[in-house]
């Protein structure tokens, strides 16, 4: 009777008890008798074993083979393409044209120019988004009262859609918009109202400015979490030996904080690489591709002039670049870890 | 315990605790300027979106609108379609949220519990999908969404986006399945139950902080995706909220009331789960940055 109801819940054993009905009736024990019970001490291990794998890899499969077909099977695809003249159009042939899309790369000026920008984005970006966040979390650090709301605060525009920041943006860097209106009106910093998004440093600037207002409240949590592990104890040791405040940051937090520091790094810089959305809708990477970055002109290259082959090859020459500088952050981690322990 | 007066103590400390004070005072100083640079947009963005069209660009700057007007909100809801926009927004991220986390969980689950060959190549292999930014595979993506044809309808948001998420939900949901004690699990295998009722009965109500990070980090994600929406959606009735306001400001580039009234409905359910949640976003960015 057992047996019965196990055989049963085999067949569908990947709704209701994949791991009962592998224990009790493995594969060989199609006999209607009951499983021999193993004799050997050793038999029932490798038993438990195959039938564990094959439990696991019910669980593994579905969201696996999703996880193959949809991101890796593309991460293959989008560097053979690259090595084509791909045609999307339907009936049409693609062509292998070797590295053809890599010289046109090299050789094509919007291409660096989009580098640049890159460059330029990040350079605005990351080295303000650390610092920024680093003071905030230093200074909510402390259980000071309202410190939980100026965290709120801070981390808002982090959950708040690109797309809508972007616009908000666009809105605040416009001709007679509240950017222009500070720095001309009210302040005079400026001698005329900026065309903000008319130029490429302008626009270029205006673009960080988003990404700096919208990532500072993203790196303050993590150093918030990072502050946690400081020892009180050995700031107050360094204390009463008579250590200052940058002494003290040098000598006990900043070692600590370390990882963490590495941590947002990384992901600053791959982030920056990673600016899309913003750029899109700010400027468009106009006024003539003079802010496009990477992705946009990427994308421009893919699904405007439907170059998919092109546009292939910038992607991959993007992942290449930007799995190297993670590799050579983290190898540069590595070693401070090393050399901290 | 009153016999001892905090104020017999005063005069030794009084010039440092006065020179504590100043310093609370600059610290309170400089997060206040923080926390107007950070609201401040927010803040214009919701008063332009109860302005008529013509104060949206006026110098100096309505800060209050005068006369204020919901009309930017109705016409938003009803005339230009934005009610449907958010359904839209919601049913894709709810599906792709459901289906991350049940895959995710049984993948976490199979990594966290079980050895069988192969695991730490298949998992390293998962990895590597959290290294891979998004935009680096739209252009296969969509031819292969195009040969499935996934090309303009919601499914082929959903299953693209359920792709994307697994390799991040799996690494945070196996820390966390991880570090749940075996006993308890060896203690209901012992009881007779197979790996589905422990996965069901006994990982999953106990990991629920994990999976409310998850739920949270999901479904944000794909309420505001942006670039794939673009890259698929044809149709104007299958448009999600953030594809639907960035196509609307670039047709009508000067309507900000308009725009900004459906930032607002978009915006607002996102503030409201971070508001109520805040706790499991900072449990789920620091997994990362603690474990190094």
């Amino acid at each position: 009777m057992m047996t019965a109801q196990n055989a049963a819940a085999s067949s569908n054993a990947a709704t209701s008890e994949p791991a009962d009905a592998r224990l009790v009736a493995p594969a060989d024990a199609g006999a209607a008798g009951p499983p021999p019970r193993p004799r050997g001490t050793n038999r029932a291990p490798l038993w438990r074993r195959t039938a564990s794998s094959r439990t696991a890899l019910l669980f593994l499969a579905p969201g696996f083979l999703l996880f193959l077909g949809l991101i890796v099977y593309p991460m293959v695809r989008a560097f053979q393409m690259s090595f084509y003249d791909w045609n999307i159009v339907a009936g049409s042939v693609s062509r292998f044209t070797g590295f053809a899309n890599y010289t046109r790369a090299f050789h094509d000026p919007v291409f660096w120019r989009a580098a640049a920008n890159s460059g330029v984005y990040m350079a605005f970006t990351v080295p303000p988004q650390i610092v920024l966040g680093f003071l905030v979390a230093t200074l909510l650090n402390n259980k000071a009262p309202g410190r939980a709301l100026f965290r709120v605060l801070f981390y808002l525009p982090v959950v708040t859609s690109w797309v809508v920041v972007s616009l908000l943006f666009q809105y605040l860097f416009a001709d007679s918009g509240l950017v222009n209106w500070m720095l001309h009106d009210v302040t005079h910093v400026t001698s005329q109202p900026t065309s903000w998004l008319a130029g490429r440093w302008t626009g270029m600037v205006a673009v960080s400015a988003l990404g700096v207002w919208k990532g500072v409240g993203w790196s303050m949590v993590i150093f918030l979490a990072a502050l946690q592990g400081v020892s009180k104890e050995l700031l107050e040791a360094a204390e009463m030996d008579g250590a200052g405040a940058w002494h003290r940051f040098r000598a006990v937090t900043l070692p600590a904080v370390r990882p963490a520091l590495l941590f947002v790094t990384v992901m600053l810089v791959i982030g920056g690489f990673n600016v899309f959305t913003s750029v899109l809708l700010m400027t468009g990477g106009g006024p003539a591709d003079s802010t496009q970055v990477l992705l946009t002109y990427m994308y421009q290259q893919a699904f405007k002039n439907l170059d998919f082959g092109y546009g292939s090859s910038i992607a991959v020459l993007l992942t290449l670049f930007v799995f190297v500088l993670s590799v050579v952050q983290l190898r540069v981690f590595r070693g401070d870890a090393e050399e901290a322990a | 315990m009153t016999t001892l007066s905090p104020t017999a103590l005063a005069p030794a400390r009084s010039t440092r605790s006065r020179r504590r004070a100043t310093g609370q005072a600059v610290r309170y100083l400089v997060l206040a300027v923080g926390a107007v640079i950070m609201l401040l947009p927010f803040a214009y963005m919701l008063s332009t979106s109860f302005k008529s069209q013509a104060y949206v660009l006026t110098l100096p700057p309505q800060f209050i609108p005068h006369p204020a007007t919901v009309s930017n909100y109705t016409g938003a809801w009803s005339s230009h379609d934005f009610a449907r926009y958010f359904v839209n927004s919601l049913i894709v991220a709810a599906c792709t949220t459901v289906l991350s986390l049940l895959l995710s969980s049984m993948m976490a689950y199979a990594f966290a519990r079980f050895a069988f060959p192969g695991r730490e190549l298949l998992y390293k292999t998962l990895l590597l999908g959290l290294m891979i930014p998004a935009m680096m595979l739209i252009i296969p993506q969509f031819v292969l969404a195009k040969y499935l044809g996934l090309l303009d309808s919601l499914a082929g948001l959903v299953v693209f986006y359920v792709g994307g998420s697994l390799p991040l939900n799996t690494f945070l949901l196996r820390g966390f399945f991880a570090a749940i004690p075996k006993e308890l699990e060896q203690a209901m295998t012992v009881d007779g139950a197979g790996a589905w009722t422990r996965y069901r009965r006994l990982i999953l109500p106990l990991a629920k902080p994990a999976l409310a990070t998850a739920t949270i980090f999901t479904f944000l994600a794909s309420w505001d995706e942006f670039a794939w929406s673009l890259t698929i959606i044809n149709t104007p009735s299958k448009q999600t909220l953030p594809l639907a306001i960035a196509l609307f400001q670039g047709e009508n580039s000067t309507l900000w009331g308009l725009v900004f009234a459906a930032s607002v409905i978009a915006v607002v359910p996102v503030i409201v789960v971070f508001l109520l949640f805040q706790r499991y976003f900072v449990q789920g960015l620091t997994a990362g940055a603690v474990k190094g």
